[in-house]
């Protein structure tokens, strides 16, 4: 890499519509597996809170497959679904689900016992409580799991470079980049990958001010 | 039914356990690397996040770098490191430093969180009786605060550990050896039994050390400690 400088603005330039095609494939593939992930994590929160005996079944399963690298289930699902999106978006939904109904059953967990009481008296339905108390509640806790999942998978999506051109994101530079020695195709796909998951965390902490106005209220009022 | 056949066929081989591309030795640098990278980041981790958490200062310091570590994916770092790895040493810069400097890098949060939390969370009564008994600051630290908050500081090792070691399979990619060569291997030769002999022994490594580290974390905590965190 020496003699070349550290980044070539010219090719950089002139890449500008792949690279933005690439964040483009970033965003899709890391949503749609947090998308998905994030209702079936509703679920299975749900059957949880209502199955409280499963709850540490699912916890010791989700810790052992979090345990296993992408780098290393990526490949395995190629072979089983062939190549294809769906090798990609199944182990990114299972690494979602890990992070998710742990967050959610905390979440309605937290809702105070009184509260709920207070919500009955008052003659609310069981599901104008659900949708009324109990949600708006369970927020934050939901929002911190979003939070870790978008980030994570944003971080995975880099990973299914190794299945080849077709998949990656901006993984595909990191790459590419390393395997041609260009150090300007790494800094794109590494740090935009890095900005990219920033700017996520960041939407997360936003989205989470404006469904719960009233924390930020409480905060203002001390 | 046939993967299983091949997968079995490759991990029974003889040939793949010898040699510097056979099983214990790219073990033994999986272990290696791993193992290295988490003791210089604990030693730099642990000692911060235990004297933030001892004195209160700097405690954003653990909160910032908790968040900005998670947006940090691991594949972008070890890429980004090359350039300027390699401007230090073209060799070890291309294929050893950068997983290297990448998996300190990852392990450090955890253990620097933890060890802050633990300590910050002692009762602080028991840290004024600690001081009124006329204990000096450095034995508040070491013989009050920190064996109280031993169970909290080991699982902060022990997330670091785990991630470590399933993180850098990662290093395959990048010119390291490790257990990942295999994936990478089998990829390329489409040699399904390599490539399932390599998600076994990965899969196999990770959970391993997710079980020591949480035997050791049961060891290492007081049993008086442990009947107070059941209740």
């Amino acid at each position: 890499m020496s003699g070349e400088p550290l980044v070539r603005w010219d090719w950089l330039f002139a890449h500008l519509g792949p690279i933005a095609d690439r964040v483009g494939q970033h965003i899709y593939l890391a949503g749609l597996a947090v998308g998905i992930g994030f209702a079936i994590s509703f679920v299975l929160a749900a059957i949880s809170i209502r199955r409280r005996r499963l709850f540490p079944a699912i916890s010791v399963l989700a810790t052992g497959v979090y345990t296993i690298p992408s780098f290393a289930v990526f490949p395995v699902l190629v072979v089983v679904t062939g190549l294809s999106t769906l090798s990609v978006e199944i182990p990114l939904v299972l690494y979602t689900l890990v992070l998710f109904v742990p967050n959610i059953v905390a979440g309605f967990d937290a809702v105070p016992a009184d509260v709920l009481e207070a919500a009955d008296g008052l003659g609310y339905t069981s599901s104008q409580r659900w949708w009324q108390v109990e949600l708006p509640l369970a927020v934050p806790l939901v929002v911190a799991g979003l939070r870790l999942a978008t980030v994570s998978t944003i971080g995975l999506v880099t990973v299914s470079a190794i299945l080849g051109d077709s998949f990656g994101g901006l993984g595909y530079y990191i790459l590419d980049g390393y395997h041609r020695t260009f150090t300007t195709e790494i800094l794109v796909g590494g740090l935009l990958s890095i900005a990219l998951a920033a700017l996520a965390d960041f939407g997360c902490v936003l989205l989470q001010r404006l469904l719960t106005p009233w924390a930020a209220a409480r905060n203002v009022a001390r | 039914m046939d993967i299983l056949t091949a997968t079995a066929q490759w991990l029974t081989d003889p040939a793949h356990w010898q040699g510097t591309n056979g099983i214990p030795w790219r073990l033994l640098e999986h272990v290696a690397l791993s193992g290295v990278s988490l003791i210089l980041s604990g030693c730099v981790a642990m000692p911060l996040g235990l004297w933030i958490g001892h004195t209160g200062r700097f405690s954003w310091l653990v909160v910032s770098s908790a968040n900005a570590w998670r947006a940090l994916p691991s594949f972008a770092v070890i890429g980004l490191l090359v350039p300027f790895t390699t401007s230090i040493d073209r060799n070890l810069g291309f294929t050893l430093y950068p997983t290297v400097i990448a998996m300190i890098v990852l392990a450090g949060p955890p253990i620097l969180v933890n060890s802050y939390q633990g300590v910050a969370g002692v009762d602080r009564d028991l840290v004024e009786a600690a001081r009124g008994m006329g204990m000096r600051e450095r034995q508040v630290l070491f013989g009050v605060e920190m064996p109280i908050a031993l169970p909290v500081l080991a699982t902060g090792v022990r997330s670091a550990a785990v991630q470590v070691i399933a993180t850098a399979t990662l290093g395959a990619e990048f010119g390291f050896g490790g257990l990942g060569r295999y994936l990478v291997l089998g990829e390329a030769n489409q040699d399904n039994g390599e490539l399932f002999g390599g998600v076994v022994l990965v899969a196999a490594l990770a959970l391993t050390t997710l079980a020591l580290f949480t035997l050791l974390e049961r060891r290492v905590v007081s049993s008086g400690l442990r009947t107070r965190t059941a209740n």
